[in-house]
């Protein structure tokens, strides 16, 4: 095997070859940024709606419910053919990446947001009477109270998402937009064998998580410390 | 007029009944000793004034005007107002001693953070803990925590101060420092509803001795007559009781 990537590496390595692949890496970068920073950003305001009260705000928590359930419950192959096919029906001329990045933020919303969620949740119920007594609003109380207690339960399961979601973003090869996976396709269909076109992915692949893996353990052990509670 | 009515105030946990028919008036620079059982209702009442949990019959006036507890803005009006100590402190547990107290006053009441800081500092000094600002209440023993939510509590500026088991944590010398300054904050005119096991405590600054079980008021009356001619039974073995202790 080794002996025949060593052959195929000269017809493999050429200058359009390698950004392609350099090209379909910043796709799945982006896609997978998308997805983690907006989804975190979705993830964190369907958590907080989850947790107002009072009649008025009802439809809202209801929305963010049902949100959850659905896009933690369908496969993420279907979600992306139920947007694909919704962008469709609008009839605008919509790139096969935004529908992909709309598919990548719902699904990684859903999943956070419930992350995001359970570390809400743990904090102890007087935190939330104190603030409540003193006047905090919810989102007050959030931001000054419970997302600083909550983080250290919050990050080791989203880092855990987030690189699992890199390959995730793989899915968005059904529909054809160019990124890792569906160059790997490409590479192997033009006739490299598939051992090199998808070791070669499988390397971008570990050169994008990797780094966040070891970031998100970082991030961990100083949160874990007493002396960061990230005020 | 009075500064808080309470008239048949009911209130539940789930479907438990936990107060019944809850009358109090408290004039303006009243100190209300609230005693009983353990499990009486005493912290829930505390609640309830608070806004933290809404009666379920019964009316609370603050200033003869009804509060209603379905109301947001009746909500902070209130609470602009009062403010308590909890049984269990409640401290923030992710800021310093010195967040915890200038937190409210500077984020929710925008006053100049210079300004309040310098009177968190001296409110936190007069409680004993001047060295202790860059602490975080997991590194303070029950009574320091609680000289802090007093500190924070007071830089409210209240005008109805709630105290719950204010003492049980202090040392001798702290509780009469801690009854020297509740004094203090009476003669300025604070109102204060303080509930604790401490008899002579309540005894000694209290205008006025509420005694519960089961979540009803059993009596009230001046601290001589809870204590020394108490009018019944349940009052009589409570109090006997607890003094021999
Ligand atoms: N969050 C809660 N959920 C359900 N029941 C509760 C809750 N808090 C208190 N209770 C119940 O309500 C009743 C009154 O409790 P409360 O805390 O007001 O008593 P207390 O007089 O303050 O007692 P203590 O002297 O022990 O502090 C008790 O029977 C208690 O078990
Ligand atoms: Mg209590």
């Amino acid at each position: 095997m080794l002996s025949q990537i060593i052959e195929e590496w000269p017809r493999f390595a050429t200058y359009y070859n390698l950004v392609f692949i350099a090209k379909a890496a910043l796709t799945t970068l982006a896609l997978s940024a998308l997805g983690c920073v907006v989804g975190s950003l979705l993830g964190l305001a369907l958590a907080v709606t989850r947790l107002t009260h009072g009649p008025a705000l009802l439809p809202l928590r209801l929305l963010a419910i049902g949100f959850t359930e659905l896009f933690r419950r369908v496969p993420f192959l279907v979600t992306l053919m139920l947007c694909f096919f919704a962008f469709q029906a609008t009839g605008a001329d919509v790139p096969l990446f935004v529908v992909a990045a709309v598919t990548v933020t719902l699904i990684a919303g859903a999943f956070l947001g419930e992350i995001v969620r359970g570390g809400l949740n743990a904090v102890h119920r007087n935190q939330w009477e104190a603030a409540a007594a003193m006047n905090f609003s919810l989102t007050e109380t959030i931001r000054y109270v419970a997302l600083p207690q909550a983080w250290r339960l919050i990050l080791p399961p989203a880092f855990g998402f987030f690189v699992m979601f890199i390959k995730d973003t793989a899915l968005a090869s059904q529909i054809g937009v160019v990124e890792l996976t569906f160059v790997g396709k490409v590479l192997n269909n033009k006739g490299f064998s598939a051992a090199l076109s998808f070791g070669a992915i499988l390397i971008v692949y570990f050169a994008i998580s990797y780094p966040l893996a070891r970031f998100g353990a970082r991030l961990e052990a100083r949160l874990a410390s007493p002396r960061h509670r990230g005020a | 007029m009075h500064h808080l009515d309470i008239a048949g105030l009911d209130a539940h946990y789930g479907k438990m009944p936990v107060l019944s028919g809850i009358d109090l008036t408290v004039g303006r620079g009243d100190i209300i000793g609230l005693i009983g059982p353990s499990g009486s209702g005493k912290s829930t009442i505390l609640r309830v004034l608070m806004g933290l949990l809404p009666p379920s019959g019964g009316t609370v006036k603050l200033d003869d005007e009804p509060v209603n507890h379905a109301d947001r803005a009746a909500l902070r009006r209130l609470r602009d107002r009062i403010a308590i100590v909890f049984q269990q402190y409640n401290l923030f547990q992710n800021m310093t001693v010195l967040e915890n107290v200038t937190i409210a006053p500077v984020k929710i009441k925008k006053r100049p953070r210079a300004e309040v800081e310098a009177e968190a500092r001296a409110l936190l000094a007069k409680v004993g803990l001047g060295d202790k600002l860059a602490r975080y209440p997991d590194e303070l023993s029950g009574g320091q925590q609680q000289r802090v939510a007093i500190a924070r509590a007071l830089a409210l500026k209240p005008e109805i101060l709630l105290l719950d088991e204010v003492t049980a944590a202090l040392d001798p010398e702290l509780v009469s420092e801690v009854l020297d300054t509740i004094r203090v904050l009476a003669r300025e005119g604070m109102t204060m509803l303080i509930v604790s096991h401490e008899m002579a405590f309540i005894r000694e600054v209290a205008s006025k001795v509420v005694f519960m079980a089961d979540g009803r008021v059993v009596e009230t009356g001046s601290p001589a007559q809870i204590f020394d001619a108490p009018q019944h039974q349940r009052t009589r073995d409570f109090v006997s009781k607890i003094l021999r202790h």
